[in-house]
């Protein structure tokens, strides 16, 4: 046997057993449960209930994301090397996350001001409006008159 | 004269075939990439209220579509892995044919979601919200692009039965485009 087939020989052994529970007939079902989930994605948030929405849309979405991980992708019976490797990344994101949403998410600090952000959400909440906007044309307009008024701080 | 066959083939020093291994390591720069635009929105999404009022003019219809077209592509990629691991090269490449076909329709649904949103003026440079919404779909669309075109390359070889292995790393590719997709689209499209 080759060492690329015993690589791969190896590799298998390490699926062993999802052989039964894995096959053509469990993927459709599980695609059809996908399907159900994303009706259901869409639906409740037209509810328009902030936990409901919450609910439907984002906790739907990382069930929907766990159930294509462990029946497609086969994370479940994978080495934990492969874990490590994945979890790498996802750490270096809630470190970016931790480290800057302070900032990004605060238009006001002990001796700062974010003008500029409070300038966006007036002229953001403005033009987007759906009840009276026509166009984007209305919120450069909004931005301009925005940016002409004085500076909050 | 004996066949040529990459060295990344041909060990496998951690358990996990070389390729495979390098494969992840892709996957988890692809998290950093799209995890960076993702958290940057999310941090956006919560400290400015007008990014829902200007979410509400995201057309929910082709973005519902487009997921149940990504959700199928992805059951087509694991068929074509569980082909692959019964040794069928030919049903392997057909069913990744219907993959293809799966990236080709969200691409055409996308296009032309963009033409019209840009005919009614939301462009990249019209709000943060819309730099946003082009920037992450427009990141996620080149992946699917990247996918499609790794795919036809596999199925070469996929038909002959050859390298099949090659056959489930390009599944677990188009599986994270998919898991990216399943996340832009309630950011983008429900949350109003």
């Amino acid at each position: 046997m080759s060492a690329s087939h015993a690589a791969h020989h190896d590799d298998h052994d390490g699926h062993a057993g999802h052989g039964a529970a894995h096959g053509p007939a469990r993927y459709i079902k599980i695609w059809a449960v996908l399907c159900v989930l994303l009706v259901i994605s869409v639906l409740g948030p037209e509810l328009e209930i902030q936990v409901v929405t919450l609910l439907t849309a984002f906790g739907i979405a990382g069930v929907k994301a766990y159930l294509v991980m462990k029946e497609f992708m086969h994370l479940d019976v994978e080495k934990p090397i492969i874990w490590y490797i994945l979890a790498t990344g996802v750490v270096f994101i809630g470190m970016f996350f931790a480290a800057v949403s302070v900032d990004v998410m605060n238009h006001d600090g002990a001796r700062w001001s974010n003008d500029a952000a409070k300038r966006a959400v007036v002229a953001g909440l403005a033009a987007g409006d759906p009840a009276n906007h026509h166009g984007a044309a209305e919120h450069h307009e909004a931005e301009g008159a925005a940016e002409a008024a004085p500076a909050q701080h | 004269m004996a066949e040529f066959i990459p060295v990344a083939n041909t060990r496998s020093a951690s358990g996990v075939p070389t390729g495979k291994l390098a494969l992840y390591w892709l996957l988890c720069s692809e998290i950093v990439i799209f995890g960076g635009v993702l958290a940057s929105y999310l941090m956006h999404r919560l400290a400015h209220p007008e990014f829902g009022l200007q979410a509400a003019h995201t057309n929910v219809y082709a973005g519902t579509i487009n997921t149940f077209v990504l959700l199928t592509s992805s059951l087509m990629a694991v068929l074509a892995h569980s082909a692959a691991e019964h040794g069928d090269g030919k049903k392997a490449a057909k069913y990744l044919w219907f993959t293809i076909a799966g990236a080709l329709m969200f691409l055409c649904i996308k296009a032309a979601e963009w033409t019209s949103e840009i005919q009614h003026g939301y462009t990249i440079t019209s709000s943060p919200f819309w730099s946003f919404y082009y920037t992450a779909a427009g990141i996620h669309a080149s992946h699917v692009i990247a996918g499609a075109l790794v795919m036809l390359w596999v199925i070469q070889s996929a038909k002959k039965n050859k390298y099949l292995y090659r056959v489930e790393n390009v599944g677990l590719y188009w599986h994270f485009v998919d898991i990216v997709w399943i996340f832009l689209f309630p950011l983008l499209y429900i949350a109003k």
